[in-house]
């Protein structure tokens, strides 16, 4: 569904990506794995257009993909970046309803009473400021924010950082539930252990370039792999 | 005359006045800074281009045909602007923007002596505003009183539309966070459109209803420049409160600064400033993003 190929891009004169490639596919979990460093955020960051694509080509279903951030959106990605960026001067209601009114029932059909079921604790706090939440609700709304788009990929930069482990817990089996249903997802983690419980196929990413590629069980087996390119 | 409380009340409007009509100029520049980290130095000209318009409307239909349009005029100079040069600039960085705007404030203040020559223009306040009226005690200027008003109404449905609206949640989004709002399918790029607008027809209404106050000359543009941007740096960038705060605090330090102690009166917004710059830099309540 989503291809990257020898895809070269970075921050400025800084250069990250040294020809990646990755497939992500319909109806499965890619999780991308790697150093601090290696270019994973940067990687989700050029598939969302915040980076410019310096060479090489993206394509989603069968198209070029966008390369305005906008216009990614709408073509169905939605994006929980690694630093949540809700917006602070907004409720938990006005930072999901921005998401939800654009997108409206379209596509997989989440509306604000089902985010809501999935998160019950953003319920409660709905009249909050946006930066009134811990860390956990915060990434639980922007989880929530994404799905509201209805998106036909979803990709998460790091979900688990700076969480307790009770709430790297729940954002698992919530992300679990939301594999069962068939949503497309990327998943860039540090943390090994959640990573590979979720995903289907695995990439590693070194040196701004894909090192290692196949399925969960295969890195989970691959002492040596695990060992070279993630220092677990 | 200190002891005389209808003075104080006098003196009280003369500064809310002030503050209504600095408070038109700034929310526009603010919010197009905020929201697109864009420095429109030319927001001044605007406010002359409105009062030209508003002169030269009113000399054929009336001073309602004026202020009505001149906002309308002046937002359509603002879209001239934004195709022409703002959009191009947009990824330039503030450097380039400020000398570029900076430049197209010469470039208006020429334009407006080729088409309306050096003279001062004059607009008559409209019959219907004319005269004094009698409010808490004193004898105040129904004009004045109506640029009050004006501000406040304008403010009060800025403040709706801002704070309970799907756009106004969308603004409040691009100025905190222009990147993601983007990644949430927002256009934030339109948005900056409309805001560039009405931030450009409220410039003109600002002008169009100064014009009957003050004498319209090519260079009102410039001399507002600077206190619209002391109101904004104290008050904060990117946020309505911080317009209105900014504004009502100009308007009372300099009117009560030049009656208290003129001495210092010209001194004492530029000392504000300064303080405020040093215990918060900031601004008083800039936007959270």
């Amino acid at each position: 569904m989503l291809e990257l190929s020898a895809v070269q891009s970075g921050y400025g004169e800084t250069q990250v990506l040294y020809g990646l490639s990755l497939e992500a596919k319909q109806g499965r979990v890619l999780a991308i794995l790697g150093r601090n460093g290696a270019g994973k955020s940067t990687t989700l960051k050029t598939i969302m257009g915040l980076l410019p694509l310096k060479s090489g080509e993206i394509v989603f279903d069968g198209k070029p993909i966008a390369s305005r951030p906008f216009d990614v959106a709408k073509s169905g990605i939605a994006y929980v970046p690694e630093t949540r960026d809700i917006f602070p001067s907004l409720t938990v209601r006005e930072n999901l309803e921005i998401a939800a009114k654009r997108f409206g029932a379209a596509g997989s059909g989440w509306t604000m009473a089902r985010v809501l079921e999935l998160f019950p604790r953003l319920g409660e706090r709905l009249d909050n400021g946006g930066t009134q939440l811990s860390g956990g609700e915060q990434q639980m709304l922007a989880i929530a924010r994404a799905l509201l788009m209805n998106p036909r990929l979803l990709i998460l930069d790091e979900p688990t950082e700076g969480l307790a482990p009770i709430i790297v817990k729940l954002i698992h089996d919530k992300l679990n539930e939301l594999k069962t249903e068939g949503l497309s997802m990327i998943i860039v983690e540090q943390n090994f252990g959640f990573a590979t419980s979720l995903a289907d196929d695995v990439v590693v990413v070194g040196r701004g370039q894909v090192v290692w590629t196949g399925s969960a069980e295969e890195i989970r087996a691959d002492q040596a792999a695990q060992h070279t390119w993630l220092g677990v | 005359m200190a002891h005389d409380l209808g003075f104080w009340t006098l003196q009280a409007l003369n500064a809310l006045q002030l503050s209504m009509l600095l408070f038109l100029l700034s929310i526009g520049l603010t919010v197009i800074f905020g929201l697109m980290h864009f420095v429109n130095l030319a927001h001044g000209s605007l406010y002359a281009l409105g009062a030209y318009f508003a002169a030269s409307l009113a000399a054929v239909g009336g001073y309602w045909t004026g202020f009505f349009l001149a906002p309308v005029a002046v937002a359509g100079v603002g879209i001239l602007l934004y195709s022409g040069l703002i959009k191009r600039m947009r990824k330039s960085g503030s450097m380039a923007q400020v000398l570029v705007t900076f430049g197209l404030i010469f470039a208006l203040l020429d334009l407006t002596r080729i088409f309306w020559g050096d003279l001062a223009l004059a607009i008559e306040v409209p019959a219907l505003l004319d005269g004094r009226l009698g409010f808490l005690g004193v004898e105040y200027p129904t004009y004045r009183l109506f640029i009050i008003a004006l501000g406040l109404a304008i403010f009060g449905a800025l403040a709706f539309v801002l704070g309970r609206t799907q756009i106004g949640a969308m603004i409040r989004a691009g100025v905190d966070n222009d990147a993601m709002a983007a990644c949430l399918g927002i256009n934030v790029e339109r948005l900056f459109f409309i805001v560039f607008c009405v931030g450009c027809a409220l410039a003109g209404l600002a002008g169009a209803v100064a014009a009957p106050l003050l004498s319209v000359t090519p260079d009102m543009g410039l001399q507002i420049l600077i206190p619209t941007l002391i109101v904004i740096v104290i008050g904060g960038l990117g946020s309505l409160k911080g317009a209105i705060a900014g504004s009502l605090i100009y308007g009372f330090v300099q009117t009560f600064g030049a009656v208290l102690a003129p001495q210092l009166a010209s001194v004492l917004i530029y000392a504000l400033l300064a303080a405020v710059l040093v215990i918060k830099p900031v601004g008083l309540f800039p936007a959270k993003g």
